[in-house]
């Protein structure tokens, strides 16, 4: 049962990531911009991107928009996300000033740095899964915590 | 334009993250759980989000983006202790909420209080961090 979930599962992941390597192309090509959702978000929380907040703005409404007509075809709507405060804010925390400091996250290095074959994006994504997968083993196989 | 483009962009990559799963913090985490019951699914994402991106920085050649302006400059070489130290702390949060910026997003509309929660903690920490990024500078 769990099997025939994957085989499906595989295919939704890849039909996602498509579409999702399709706005960054649409992004560099139309505006010239890297689709990094960290720096598009970041940028307006600290000021340092106030000069195009429109532009942010608007592809920020549309990552809102889109899911919300994709649920009125297709129940999607499961996240499993944790309902626990600590662990919800220490892992908030840590993604905002992360992904700050390192200058971009999964989209920014990982799509589109890796796809142009940037040095800078395939460490950073190594090294974030790389301690990603330490903290779930740490938090999960040896203190059964999360 | 560039507003109706990135809206378009935004939509795109909005969607894919809901049809793939990325929102589902329970398939991100099984990526990241090697040790445990591990799932792949994040592999196929990446995967497939590379082609179209791939194929558009080799169009970028020679062009100049739709809506005027220049392309972003050729990836820096250097790799400097900010970009290790900022993706192993970004890699612990990923790990343990199973959210990173994009899909924490993308399930604004549907992920209830606790999603509020942490992106209340990610706008905080987005905010300090050019004081950590100086005083690690400093």
């Amino acid at each position: 049962m769990e099997n025939i979930a994957f085989q499906i599962d595989w295919l939704y992941g890849l039909i996602g990531g498509l579409f999702i390597g399709l706005g960054g192309a649409v992004f560099l090509l139309g505006n010239g911009r890297i689709m990094g959702a960290s720096g598009l978000i970041g940028g307006l929380v600290d000021g340092s991107g106030w000069s195009n907040a429109a532009e942010r703005i608007a592809f920020l409404a549309g990552v809102v928009i889109m899911p919300i007509i994709v649920l009125q075809f297709w129940d999607r709507s499961e996240t499993n996300i944790t309902d626990n405060v600590v662990q919800l804010v220490a892992a908030g925390l840590l993604v905002g000033v992360g992904t700050r400091i390192a200058n971009g996250c999964t989209s920014g290095h990982g799509v589109c740095g890796i796809s142009r074959l940037s040095l800078r994006g395939i460490v950073a994504t190594v090294f974030y899964i790389m301690a990603g997968g330490l903290t779930m083993a740490l938090f999960r196989a040896v203190l059964g915590w999360i | 334009m560039k507003l109706v483009i990135a809206l378009i962009a935004g939509m795109l990559f909005g969607g894919g993250l809901v049809v793939s799963g990325m929102t589902d913090t329970a398939k991100v985490q099984g990526w990241l759980d090697v040790f445990g019951a591990w799932d792949p699914t994040l592999a196929f994402v990446m995967g497939g989000a590379m082609i179209p991106m791939a194929i558009a920085w080799v169009l970028t050649k020679g062009r100049s983006p739709m809506t005027g302006g220049n392309f972003p400059a050729p990836p820096e070489p250097k790799l400097g202790r900010n970009l290790i130290v900022g993706s192993v702390i970004f890699g612990m949060g990923w790990a343990l909420a199973g959210l990173c910026p994009g899909p924490s997003i993308a399930a604004i509309s549907f992920g209830g209080t606790s999603l509020w929660i942490f992106l209340v903690a990610m706008g905080a920490g987005m905010f300090v961090a050019p004081r950590v990024r100086a005083m690690m500078d400093a």
